[in-house]
């Protein structure tokens, strides 16, 4: 859209709406919650004049519904949703795991369960995310610290979900979605996009999910409506697409899924180090809340602790061996969170018993301070 | 000029999974044989289903099909249709799929106008999970959940539909299949929602339980209970009572929702060029 980069004031949600168009998502289908209603605002907007079509639904099931629908034609699609919406979405999410159909669900997280704080910020959403829908199944989440770094992740969101036909979560925080940052805006040349592959062997010949006509992982898709006349179910199936119950045939279908996770981990693993190479303790966080680590790290160090920052974009699959090497090199590992301590649980895992791994959490639907944080880096 | 069935068939699927006599393999008779009246291309067909009985039929079907999550099918099928407008999409469901998990999907497509052809494979009963009630079965009858005779009132889907917006709706029977086609056919072939109730039987979970022992026994009570609209214009409200009618039950010209769309674009872009 933007033939050369300019810089903008603008909103995270405005961010994350701008950038899937980016990345060229043309339909959108929501239901207003907030704090993610903006997206859906600046998308009705937007989207038909790049010839998209935007829907507000009359709930979220069917507007992931619709999306899923809209995918299957060939168009980038997207929903965007808050807490309560996000758990409306959870069966529609899995079919779109099982059919292996790439869709991206935007959750800006308010401070739940049920309705919560609607207008407050939390991380609470993280477990779910990974795991809101029944079954084993794939799903790659992703969590943007910056309004700037939501535009381009988010058009890495709709990379990795063509690339790998999967659903991808992504995983916004109300402090990200509401606030006001510069933003210098890409120029589309600059912008890696990503399309999903499409079958190129004649119609009579086409195994939707037949994963070796593609690169073994990922079966190529065909767009409905151009003349490949296929079936998919969210039941168990074969690689025709017609449902099976056959228990190799079964085992097949759910670690070939399952795989993606493993297969896919290396490219869609985002993670920043900050002064990590000397350091003695580490903050691990994500979101707004790791830009409160930035500033804790840098004030610890004004103080003489030699404090590192773990910044992660990726929270599934979880970044094991960056957590695993870090570990290995520094004393402590302090992870805040605005949740009773969620992503925390999967630090420890990785660490393996390598270093002490201390939970800040924070529930008031309010954002955890620097000096919190600092507060923390010192007791340990 | 008419083609076999089995044209539009995955015969390789066959056997299907329906029970001696169930009635919606006449409805999928129908749905073909209006496909195939009106000659549409098989790679302009696009069918959509949820989760039940009937929902299973488009996977007998050679055209791009979808069987989709309980009660969706219509938000599924609306994705579909705004993003390819050319291709016919035609939802096949059952009763409870479309009146009971997926009653507000209905509403609101029928709302929007939008072009999609839904046909309710009205069986009176949940089938696939082996005859608990639907927001169709008729008062005072059996259920698995209604061991004591059910007590709620059934919808009549049709006027729902209707007053939700739709630009065609009618009810058809298995017993009827010709005009049952006829009808369907009819619904494609509108610019809008249109909606068709096929009046289907399930001998093995309602017939059974409410004693028409087999599915000749639901035929005999189809044929002695349908009343066509002009002989229903000639009843008393007593007399329909216990009938149902059959046709063409309401009919009307709105704008189609995706027609209406490229509305928007047309006026985005005129935004846009007034801008630059
Ligand atoms: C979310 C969800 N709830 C419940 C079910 C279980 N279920 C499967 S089919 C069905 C009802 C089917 O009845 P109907 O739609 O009338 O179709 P029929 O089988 O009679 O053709 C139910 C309740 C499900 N699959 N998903």
């Amino acid at each position: 859209m933007h033939s050369k980069t300019d810089t903008r004031l603008m909103q995270g949600n405005e961010a994350c709406a701008e950038g899937a168009i980016a990345a060229g998502m043309r339909f959108f289908a929501g239901y207003p919650i907030t704090p993610s209603t903006e997206i859906a605002e600046e998308l009705a907007a937007l989207l038909p004049k790049v010839g998209g079509k935007f829907l507000q639904m009359e709930d979220e099931i069917a507007s992931i519904s619709a999306v899923i629908g809209a995918s299957l034609t060939g168009a980038k699609s997207m929903t965007a949703t808050s807490g309560p919406g996000f758990s409306l979405k959870q069966e529609s999410i899995g079919f779109a795991a099982i059919a292996e159909i790439p869709c991206v669900i935007v959750n800006v997280m308010r401070a739940g369960p049920s309705t919560g704080v609607p207008t407050a910020p939390s991380q609470a959403d993280v477990m779910q995310a990974r795991w809101g829908t029944h079954g084993d199944h794939p799903v790659v989440v992703l969590c943007p610290t910056s309004v700037a770094e939501t535009y381009t992740l988010i058009v890495e969101a709709f990379n990795i979900s063509e690339r790998w036909r999967i659903p991808v979560i992504f995983l916004m925080d109300e402090v990200i979605a509401h606030m006001r940052e510069k933003v210098t805006i890409p120029d589309s040349s600059q912008l890696r996009i990503v399309d999903r592959a499409r079958p190129t062997c004649k119609p009579e010949d086409y195994l939707p999910f037949d994963a070796d006509a593609g690169d073994g992982v990922v079966p190529p898709m065909a767009d409905f409506g151009t003349g490949y006349r296929y079936h998919l179910t969210g039941l168990t199936h074969d690689k025709t697409g017609f449902p099976t119950g056959k228990r190799p045939e079964v085992d097949t279908l759910i670690r070939r899924l399952y795989s993606k996770m493993d297969k896919a981990k290396q490219e869609v693993t985002f993670v920043d180090e900050v002064l990590i190479e000397d350091a003695d303790v580490a903050v691990f966080a994500y979101g707004i809340t790791a830009r409160a680590g930035a500033k804790a790290v840098r004030d610890a160090r004004a103080e003489g602790i030699s404090a590192g920052l773990v910044r992660t974009k990726t929270l599934w699959p979880f970044p094991d061996e960056h957590v695993e090497r870090i570990a290995s090199t520094v004393r402590a590992i302090v992870v805040p969170e605005m949740n009773m301590g969620q992503l925390v649980h999967e630090v420890e895992r990785a660490s393996k018993g390598k270093t002490k791994v201390v939970s800040l959490t924070r529930v008031d639907a309010e954002p955890i301070s620097p000096d919190e944080i600092l507060s923390a880096l010192k007791e340990v | 000029m008419a083609k076999p069935i089995t044209y539009y068939l995955r015969k390789d699927k066959m056997p299907h999974i329906w029970c001696e006599g169930c009635g919606h393999g006449i409805v999928l008779g129908a749905v073909l044989r209006a496909i195939d009246s009106l000659e549409l291309d098989k790679n302009n067909v696009c069918v959509v289903s949820g989760i039940g009985c009937a929902s299973r039929a488009p996977g007998y079907l050679d055209f791009d099909t979808l069987h989709t999550t309980h009660g969706r099918a219509l938000a599924f099928a609306t994705g579909i249709k705004m993003m390819k407008p050319k291709l016919n999409v035609i939802v096949l469901a059952g009763d409870g799929d479309l009146a009971a998990i997926g009653g507000n999907h209905l509403i609101h497509a029928a709302r929007r106008n939008i072009n999609l052809t839904t046909v309710c494979f009205n069986n009176s009963i949940y089938g696939m999970t082996s005859g608990q009630y639907s927001p169709m079965t008729p008062t005072g009858k059996m259920a698995t959940t209604a061991p004591y005779g059910h007590i709620e009132e059934p919808f009549d889907l049709c006027d729902l539909v209707f007053a939700a917006g739709a630009s065609f709706v009618g009810r058809g029977a298995t017993y009827h299949a010709r005009p049952l086609s006829r009808l369907i056919a009819k619904a494609i072939s509108t610019d809008g929602f249109a909606f068709v109730e096929a009046i289907s039987q399930c001998p093995t979970y309602f017939g059974r339980r409410n004693k028409m022992r087999n599915a000749l026994a639901m035929l005999d009570w189809q044929k002695e209970h349908a009343v066509t609209t002009k002989a229903a214009s000639k009843l008393s409200p007593e007399e329909l009572a216990d009938k149902f009618v059959i046709g063409e039950l309401g009919t009307r010209t709105r704008p189609e929702y995706t027609k209406r769309y490229e509305d928007i674009i047309a006026a985005a872009a005129k935004e846009t060029d007034d801008n630059v």
